[in-house]
């Protein structure tokens, strides 16, 4: 074949020592993990999503390009199933996220997953819009109902209805049950 | 009796683990045979001990014995009885002793199918097996005793979580740990290995067949897995990038790194020290994995009940094993001279290309994956990383993967010229080309699923010409030719297949990249559509399974106006631990999905969610193929027997 001049052959590897072999076998791991870690960098700067509380958005708004993970209760009686108006229409779901200090209210369009309910916790992913209105894209489901997103947790914690003294926080299912404005956590 | 006879059988393996981790290494270093050859009845006794322990848990969970804690926790009388019995691995004690079982299971088989192994390598494998044994042995007994009692005995359990009452999740986590305790068995080759202080061809011969099997099974694993999360939690994705996703995809990626490098020990006896530190690597992100999973640290939609104290421990496992193997490989590894040199340029240039990007892979899901972690630790900060982040990370290394991988096959040990063996996958490019055109004309213009599909065509038909080449197609007449593939040694041809069985499943997730969906709230006769296909809900009735109630639509799908099949998915509702779960309806043919969910009702209209995803199924049929290539290879008889090998390489070339 014609080709094979195209190649330049490789000479045995007579001169090629041990120890320029084992330098290059450093310096290929050097480089894998280099490109890796460069990779890493560029590509986190852009994707990181942050978590906020209601507490968080309402003392710094988030500009509305960027998406972060809103989470806390779903504020009890807040939810309204709304645009099944008219045939066929998209079905928009609204309802307030509270930390017990403050709520934001979420619409999202789409079927909830099998564990969202009224006074239990939830952590949704979306953009802040101009009016204040979280545009989630994304409410995230568990599968277990007694768990407890730790962020939500925190953020509960954060807003003064619970405190480590206390013990451990209360079960999701308890949270239903408790006013999420009057504090009953104390 | 049964619980105190299984926590027994439990206490019983760990002493039995004691002795195999301590005796055979003993009589290594004495040279005292007796005592090396305890290893193989002893690694019977712990497997028949174990197998003892999670006989006795399946019984107490069949007969629904509610004064064992664990019973209590997860299962219920009403359950269907299969529930009953994958409920045993459907939580984590009970996970944690079908994991020991496994390992039990493969440290008796390297003990009675380990014949070719030298007496001596073979007693310190089983002793390295025996540690992992004792540790894991101990984490049961010290934290997550599932035999622990209850009084008084509540009147019935709590049931299994709905979400798991299902056929695939039954037969996931086996596979998946079959899978990890394979990354076990190639550590404790590794670990031998440096107790000697040789690493050897024949080291690579009898390590390839664990890795290839250990990858198969993660592959399989993986697949079901992701299947699963396909059709049961009703989002329409496969892959969500998920820390336990990728905790089982990190040990996947160091496996399969494993695997194309033991070759080269195999062949070249080069990349000696590398596969080594592979094999540790894999293993200690298997723990890693068992780590994040059950210790609760990250943050995942798949989170076990969650026990920092259990966590600490498993650290401690990880930190033991993982840096116990570091120290040695650091102490021993400097006298292993690496005896293979090789030009960049050939077949073992290409697989170190393969482990490099595998590993810089690796590097990236796993740093994409702690990273959370890090920075709550070190910033305070509570955030996460979402799939755009892994998909714009992983993307540039993909893409020289899809590349190499077809070329390596082509190319000859030693030294090799990469234009000869880019020239003969002119057809596999042509293919690449057409499986473009082809996206785009039916699909139309979507960047990134239309260079999936180039590079998917482009790899069938590299392993294609890597047969063909192989058999000397062109070169012979085809009837020859067909006898000289039929001939091929069946790692050739593991090797081509699961390298088309990456095309497959590349196909399948570009595929995804066109699925489209809508959402609508729906009275009975009302229809919502995509392209030629139209859902028109019929009505929403009540069901009832064995222990859920259900509200289930019927939803007949239209083609072009004309009926073409019934729909029914439905939302189940079940009382004991008063779940709701979504089933979607997915009707298929191979080529299409069509998937449909039903959300909640609200004043006699339902939500329906519809999608129409080409291609979806090659996802996990390419997976299938991969696996499928794996244990092809694995029925290598060179692969099994070390004799009489070296006639059949040197006439029909060697397999990648």
């Amino acid at each position: 074949m014609s080709a094979t001049s195209h190649a330049t052959p490789r000479r045995p590897s007579g001169l090629r020592s041990r120890k320029r072999q084992r330098l290059a076998a450093v310096g290929l791991v050097l480089l894998g993990l280099g490109v890796a870690v460069g990779l890493f960098l560029s590509a986190i700067g852009d994707n990181l999503v942050f978590f906020r509380s209601p507490s968080d958005v309402l003392a710094e708004p988030p500009p509305p390009e960027r998406s972060f993970r809103l989470g806390g209760l779903v504020e009890a009686g807040s939810v309204e199933r709304g645009g099944a108006a008219i045939a066929g229409s998209r079905p928009e779901i609204r309802f307030r996220v509270t930390d017990g200090a403050n709520t934001i209210p979420v619409v999202f369009t789409g079927v909830l997953p099998d564990l969202f309910r009224e006074g239990q916790g939830v952590v949704t992913l979306g953009r802040l819009g101009p009016d204040g209105v979280f545009r989630a894209s994304e409410v995230l489901a568990r599968h277990d109902e007694t768990y407890m997103p730790p962020e939500v947790a925190d953020a509960l914690r954060r807003a003064g209805h619970w405190h480590p003294a206390q013990g451990a926080p209360p079960p999701p299912a308890g949270w239903n049950t408790m006013n999420p404005r009057g504090g009953s956590g104390g | 009796m049964i619980a105190e006879a299984g926590h027994f059988a439990l206490a019983l393996a760990l002493a039995l683990s004691l002795a195999l981790s301590t005796l055979p290494l003993l009589g290594a270093a004495r040279g005292d045979a007796a005592l090396m050859e305890a290893a193989r009845p002893l690694s019977h006794g712990v497997l028949l001990t174990i197998a003892a322990a999670f006989g006795f848990l399946a019984w107490a969970y069949v007969v629904n014995d509610t004064t064992v804690m664990n019973v209590v926790q997860n299962s219920h009388s009403l359950k269907p009885l299969l529930y009953k019995i994958t409920g045993v691995w459907g939580n984590h004690e009970g996970s944690m002793v079908l994991w020991v079982l496994i390992l039990a299971i493969c440290a008796a088989s390297v003990a009675a199918f380990g014949g070719n192994l030298p007496s001596v390598f073979r007693a310190r494998v089983l002793a390295v097996l025996g540690w992992v044994l004792v540790g894991f042995l101990a984490f049961i007994l010290l934290t997550s005793n599932p035999f622990e009692r209850v009084w008084p005995p509540p009147p019935d359990g709590q049931g299994l979580n709905p979400l798991l009452q299902d056929i695939a999740l039954a037969i996931h986590p086996p596979l998946l740990y079959v899978g990890y305790v394979g990354t076990a068995i190639t550590y404790a080759f590794a670990v031998a290995a440096l107790i000697e202080g040789r690493v050897d061809s024949a080291w690579g011969r009898w390590v390839r067949p664990w890795a290839v099997a250990s990858w198969a099974f993660l592959t399989l694993g993986i697949a079901i897995g992701s299947w699963w999360a396909y059709y049961e939690l009703g989002w329409g994705g496969f892959w969500f990038w998920d820390p336990v996703e990728n905790a089982s995809l990190l040990p996947w990626l160091a496996g399969t790194a494993l695997l194309h490098s033991a070759i080269v020990v195999e062949k070249r006896e080069a990349l000696k020290i590398w596969s080594v530190l592979l094999a540790l690597l894999a293993f200690g992100l298997s723990l890693l994995g068992t780590f994040l999973v059950r210790s609760g640290v990250l943050n995942s939609v798949h989170a076990f009940a969650n026990d920092p104290e259990r966590g600490v421990f498993i650290l401690g496992l990880l930190l033991a094993y993982v840096g116990g193997g570091f120290l040695l490989f650091a102490l021993r590894a400097p006298a292993m001279a690496p005896t293979g040199l090789f030009a960049p340029v050939s077949r073992e240039g290409a697989l170190v290309l393969n482990n490099l990007l595998m590993c810089s892979l690796a590097v990236v899901v796993f740093l994409g994956t702690l990273w959370p972690m890090f920075a709550d630790f070190l910033f305070g900060v509570s955030i996460s990383v979402g799939p755009p982040f892994f998909n714009m990370a992983s993307f540039p290394l993909v893409v020289p993967l899809f590349l190499a991988m077809a070329v390596g096959p082509l190319m000859p040990w030693k030294r090799a010229a990469l234009w000869p063996a880019v020239q003969r996958l002119w057809a596999a490019a042509v293919l690449g080309l057409l499986g473009f055109l082809a996206a785009l004309a039916i699909g139309g213009w979507n960047p990134l699923p239309l260079l999936g599909f180039a590079a998917a065509a482009y790899l069938i038909g590299a392993a294609i010409t890597d047969i063909a080449d192989r058999a000397g197609v062109g070169r012979t007449t085809l009837a020859n030719a067909w006898n000289r593939a039929r001939g091929l040694p069946r790692a050739a041809w593991g090797a081509a297949i699961a390298h088309a069985g990456v095309g497959v499943c590349l196909a399948g997730i570009s595929g995804m990249g066109f699925a489209t969906e809508r959402i609508a709230a729906l009275s009975p006769g009302q229809s919502v559509a995509i392209g030629a296909y139209e859902w028109r809900l019929e009505g929403v009735r009540d069901a009832a399974g064995p222990n859920w109630t259900s509200r289930r639509a019927t939803l007949t799908v239209l083609h072009n106006g004309q009926p073409y099949a019934v729909m029914e998915p439905e939302r189940r509702f079940f009382p004991i631990g008063r779940q709701t779960t979504t089933e979607a309806s997915i009707r298929t043919n191979i080529l299409r999905d069509l998937y449909a969910v039903m959300g909640e009702e609200e004043g006699g209209r339902a939500v329906i969610r519809v999608h129409y995803k080409p291609l979806a199924p090659l996802i996990w049929i390419g997976a299938i193929i991969m696996a499928a290539g794996g244990f092809l290879s694995l029925s290598d008889r060179r692969l099994r027997v070390a004799g009489g090998a070296r006639r059949r390489e040197a006439q029909a070339g060697v397999p990648a």
